[in-house]
């Protein structure tokens, strides 16, 4: 360089340095049209796709759900068309605030508002939260407008399900609801997120959850970066699930659940030639309508504050002691085993086993086999339940169903007890004892069953074949096996049973009010407590007596067979006129109309009238200071748990002795009513 | 000067080979706008050819100043525009919180824009004051470095580190081409390597170091800062050879795209137009970028090659940070693409650069002829 700077040297630095500066430049140039080429053509393919998931929205449409009908193909759950709001809770930006302008907007009250709130601090997140449907196209409107204000909210027209008969089906059909977090990592379907999509919870909805879902349909829309709609691309219509067809009769059903009336109780009918159940009737209930939208926390606090247990499905999972109920049954097995009908004891108001008398609940004098059935004498049957062997009686009695589960598509039944000496050693680790078989005789002790169980039995004694119950129309009638009792040992029970209800019986008051059919049937009335706390007819509700009724009819050709159980009915009374009313319902319907109509205005108007009068009451009573209601899921487990402890039996072997009550005897008592 | 002896001396001396590359860009920009307002020419596209026209005739009537004018106006015009920036500081801590602007009741002044083109004028007029002897002396380093640092610690009081850093930019390529020795660039380099880590923890406010990492992986929170770069590429990249067609963007018409008619205009343009488009545009700033390079080269005075050369500079500045911000080699700094960006400052700044360069253009001009 040169060591003398002139104006000259400056001006060639200057060019030499804006040439290096020139190159720089136009060397960036050429570096950014070699990376955009690079990015415009060679990963042009990965950043089109990437572009298009950008603008394209796939959104799933939920399927409508497949029917559920009953024997004839009427709906007992359907669909509903209607507009929905629902929660996307972790695309929430302020909770409290959509809250509250959500709650304004669709004219929410205070608990309802502490209710959504509760469900979204609880959700899971990225699972939809309903906050209510079946609205009016207004609120709809109103939500939809206000759509930019209130990010996560979720405005759409869909379907919700819909049970004609509401609490009349509730524990028979199950209901629908949100995916919980459980459901959703056992089955990762995306529909299983997509707002406005419920599966089956309970009953038969959650039994047949796969067949009734569908297929979902898809939309695919183009949208802003906003999540504004710009415009529709394509619509793929979803498949409506596969309708599901019961045996149950839907009227049959209603009408049953209906004239429980205020009792609680359960009623089960079944056509003793194909096993199909008519009718599962279960009460009080709760509406699986209000179900699947989510219960909310006054109806739940209601539903579980009920001493009657309206959660529980009593035809499956109520075990009672049979009482008297078995005895056409034990009867069959003492026949079986070697015991003349016209084997006769007298029954002088007890009889001694053993060394120790044991009471029956009546004199009656000389008492043969039919005699002992249509009279409900105890003595008989504990004489000869002692002579016969209980280990035997208790082999009859899980031949006639007792003590079994059956294959039906229900998500739990209890099979509860029949009590014999094994059973006995295995469980409390004691003697069977001859006071075990007099109680167990008359269907006391340990015995439980389940109306279910009831059911299965009567058309197992009328029929004398195995019948097994189902639930799903079959395509071609069953054929079951013979248990192999000769036709006149089924003739004398058929008899006896008739006579029950048509002749000197302790049921005259369950005679049909019809000409050509008679019904036939058992008494039963099951202690809850001794003798010293009540007297099982009056006094505190959960102190009184079960009421219990077995039936079939026509009884020389039997074509029906059901069994009726009234929770702390005090007594059989309470059970027969039920049995009557439904199988008169079943042969003539206006006439059991007619008896219904008159009784409800007693009562003060149907079920669900009832059911929403009681929820207005409760409402008001209890205000807003209530604990939330807890996800539908795990709402029947919760009863199934309170259940199953209390039918698990006493915790230490029972060592008193059963004093039988008063049987209903209606020769004793006004006919009328 | 052959070819426009046939033209009336008017027509030939009118800077053509720039207005002209210029009016198509600016044309072409408009276009775009016009397709990010969703098809409207309000509110980007008017107003963008209208700020070109008034700042084109701004840019032609100041190509006519004499060079005494300009050395003259240096000084004084580099003090005015510090005391604006004073200002703007002062209104800013009167105000509770940072701005960048003056409200001037006809017009938003945005003062470090001036200053753009006012460190380029007055490092060139001091270079021109200093005796050629003593350029390898301190004093040809100390005394552009304070009057380049008190413009940028102002600009970053704001803080607008992109401004800063064109500032900056201007500044060292003046002090580069007028031929300050080598040795102090190199060492300069290097304390610039050392220190980066210390301004990037010390120096950088949180939102800036975020930019810096996202710059680095996008990936890492791409619904946050990374989603401008991400977005932007996948405009760039979707557009392909030849474009989603003009009006069919979905990025910038769906609003994917942030900021589709500021800082992101070049990646609006790039969908819609595809590579073709982007070759066009790089193809007119290389042409305008060239022809402020030779004016700079083909000038008489030290002053005025030191003025073209750092003019060229700032206009390269913006279009070279500009795009390789939008094409992902760059952090997000908030730099407009110059003529085609929606924004009067940036128009306003780099017509200013382009008026100054055809302001050199005719002196040349005139002491060519003159000489002969």
């Amino acid at each position: 360089m040169d060591r003398k700077l002139t104006s000259n040297s400056l001006k060639q630095t200057f060019d030499r340095r804006s040439f290096v500066v020139g190159s720089i430049q136009g060397g960036i140039g050429l570096l950014l049209a070699a990376r955009m080429g690079y990015i415009a053509v060679a990963e042009n393919e990965k950043y089109e796709m990437e572009a298009e998931s950008n603008r394209v929205n796939l959104t799933l449409i939920p399927p409508r759900r497949g029917w559920i009908l009953d024997r004839n193909g009427s709906p007992l759950a359907s669909n509903r068309a209607d507009f929905r709001v629902d929660i996307i809770p972790e695309r929430l930006e302020n909770a409290d605030a959509t809250v509250e302008l959500l709650g304004d907007l669709l004219e929410f009250s205070e608990p309802e508002k502490a209710d959504l709130r509760d469900r979204l601090e609880e959700s899971r997140g990225f699972a939809a939260v309903p906050v209510a449907n079946g609205l009016d196209y207004e609120k709809f409107a109103a939500v939809s407008v206000r759509i930019p204000e209130l990010p996560g909210v979720i405005p759409q027209r869909g379907y919700s399900r819909f049970y004609p008969t509401g609490a009349s089906v509730g524990h028979l059909i199950g209901y629908v609801g949100t995916p919980s977090r459980e459901e959703y990592d056992e089955d990762p379907k995306p529909l299983l997120l997509t707002p406005g999509f419920k599966l089956g919870k309970d009953g038969i909805e959650k039994q047949f959850e796969q067949q009734l879902r569908g297929e979902p349909g898809a939309r695919r829309v183009e949208v802003t970066a906003s999540g504004r709609i710009v415009r529709d691309l394509e619509t793929r219509e979803d498949v409506q699930g596969n309708a599901v067809q019961l045996t149950i009769d839907g009227p049959l059903q209603d009408y049953a659940a209906r004239r429980i009336g205020l009792e609680s109780g359960s009623v089960v009918v079944m056509d003793c030639e194909t096993g199909e159940l008519l009718c599962m009737a279960s009460m009080p209930s709760f509406d699986p309508n209000s179900f699947s939208d989510g219960i909310g926390r006054v109806e739940f606090a209601m539903l579980r504050d009920n001493d009657r247990v309206p959660l529980r499905n009593k035809t499956l999972k109520g075990l009672y002691p049979p009482g008297s109920t078995v005895k056409p049954m034990h009867a069959m097995a003492f026949m079986h085993e070697g015991v003349s009908p016209d084997e006769a004891i007298m029954c002088n108001g007890g009889r001694r086993i053993g060394n120790r008398f044991f009471n029956c609940w009546s004199n009656h004098g000389r008492v043969d086999m039919a005699k002992a059935v249509y009279q409900s004498c105890d003595s008989y049957f504990y004489h000869f339940a002692q002579q016969v062997g209980f280990d035997k009686v208790a082999r009859f009695a899980h031949q006639f169903g007792l003590g079994e589960e059956f294959d039906l598509p229900v998500a739990s039944q209890f099979y509860g007890t029949v009590p014999d000496p094994e059973w006995k050693l295995e469980k409390y680790g004691s003697e069977w004892q001859p006071y075990d078989t007099v109680n167990a005789s008359i269907g006391q002790g340990y015995y439980l069953a389940s109306p279910l169980q009831l059911a299965v039995m009567s058309a197992r004694i009328a029929t004398g074949f195995a019948v097994t119950p189902s639930l799903i129309k079959p395509d071609t009638a069953p054929k079951f096996a013979s248990m192999n009792y000769r036709p006149d040992e089924i003739a004398y029970i058929r008899q006896a049973m008739s006579d029950v209800v048509n002749g000197p019986g302790t049921a005259g008051r369950a005679r049909l009010p019809l000409e050509d059919v008679l019904l036939a049937g058992k008494t039963g009335t099951a202690q809850v407590v001794s003798l010293s706390v009540s007297d099982g007819r009056s006094g505190p509700w959960r102190y009184r007596d079960h009421g219990l009724f077995v039936f079939f009819a026509p009884f020389d050709k039997p074509r029906y067979a059901g069994a009726v159980v009234i929770e702390h009915g005090g007594g059989s009374g309470a059970a027969y006129p039920v049995a009557r009313d439904v199988m008169t319902f079943l042969l003539d319907p206006q006439k059991g109309l007619e008896a219904l109509h008159a009784l409800e205005e007693q009562w003060g108007g149907t079920a669900q009238e009832r059911l929403d009068r009681q929820y207005q009451a409760y409402a008001s009573a209890a205000g807003v200071d209530l604990p939330p209601a807890p996800p539908p899921v795990t709402l029947s487990e919760q009863v199934d748990a309170e259940a199953r402890a209390a039918y698990s039996g006493p915790e230490q072997a029972d060592s008193t002795v059963f004093s039988p009550r008063d049987e209903a005897n209606p020769r004793a008592e006004d006919t009328t009513t | 000067m052959r070819g426009a002896v046939s033209l009336p001396a008017p027509i030939a001396q009118f800077p053509w080979r720039v207005v002209i590359p210029l009016t198509m860009l600016v044309a072409f920009g408009a276009a775009v706008l016009h397709s990010a307002a969703g098809g409207s020419f309000s509110p980007y596209a008017g107003s963008h050819l209208l700020r070109f026209g008034v700042f084109l005739i701004v840019a032609l009537v100041m190509s006519y100043f004499p060079e005494d004018w300009a050395r003259f106006v240096a000084i004084p015009g580099y003090i005015a525009i510090l005391l604006l920036l004073m200002a703007v500081e002062a209104v800013g801590q009167l105000g509770g919180g940072s701005q960048r602007w003056l409200e001037l009741g006809f017009i938003r002044l945005q003062p470090s824009e001036l200053m753009k083109p006012g460190i380029v004028l007055i490092l060139a007029a001091f270079y021109h004051s200093l005796p050629v002897g003593m350029i390898g002396s301190w004093r040809a380093l100390l005394v552009p470095a304070g009057l380049l640092a008190v413009p940028m610690g102002l600009v970053l009081l704001q803080p607008d580190l992109g401004t800063s850093l064109a500032i900056a930019f201007g500044g060292v390529v003046v002090m580069f081409l007028a031929g300050i020795p080598q040795k102090w660039f190199i060492g300069g380099g290097l304390a610039a390597v050392c220190a980066a880590p210390l301004a990037y923890f010390f120096g950088l406010q949180p939102y800036q170091q975020q930019r810096v990492l996202t710059f680095l992986d996008p990936a890492s929170d791409p619904q946050g800062s990374g989603y401008h770069i991400i977005q932007s590429k996948i405009a760039i990249g979707s557009g392909g050879l030849s474009g989603k067609g003009f009006g069919e963007g979905s990025q910038s018409q769906l609003n994917y795209l942030p900021e589709p008619h500021t800082d992101f205009v070049f990646a609006t343009m790039a969908e819609e137009w595809g590579l073709i488009g982007g070759l066009f545009v790089l193809l007119v700033f290389g042409i305008v970028l060239r022809w402020g390079l030779l004016t700079a080269r083909d000038a008489k005075t030290r002053f005025s090659r030191l003025l073209a050369g750092g003019m060229t500079a700032t206009i390269f500045f913006y279009v070279a940070v500009n795009l390789m911000m939008v094409m992902g080699l760059a952090p997000v700094v908030g730099i407009p693409l110059p003529f085609m960006s929606h924004g009067g400052s940036s128009m306003m700044t780099n017509m200013l650069c382009v008026g100054a360069l055809m302001m050199v253009e005719r002196w040349n001009r005139q002491s060519t002829s003159a000489g002969l």
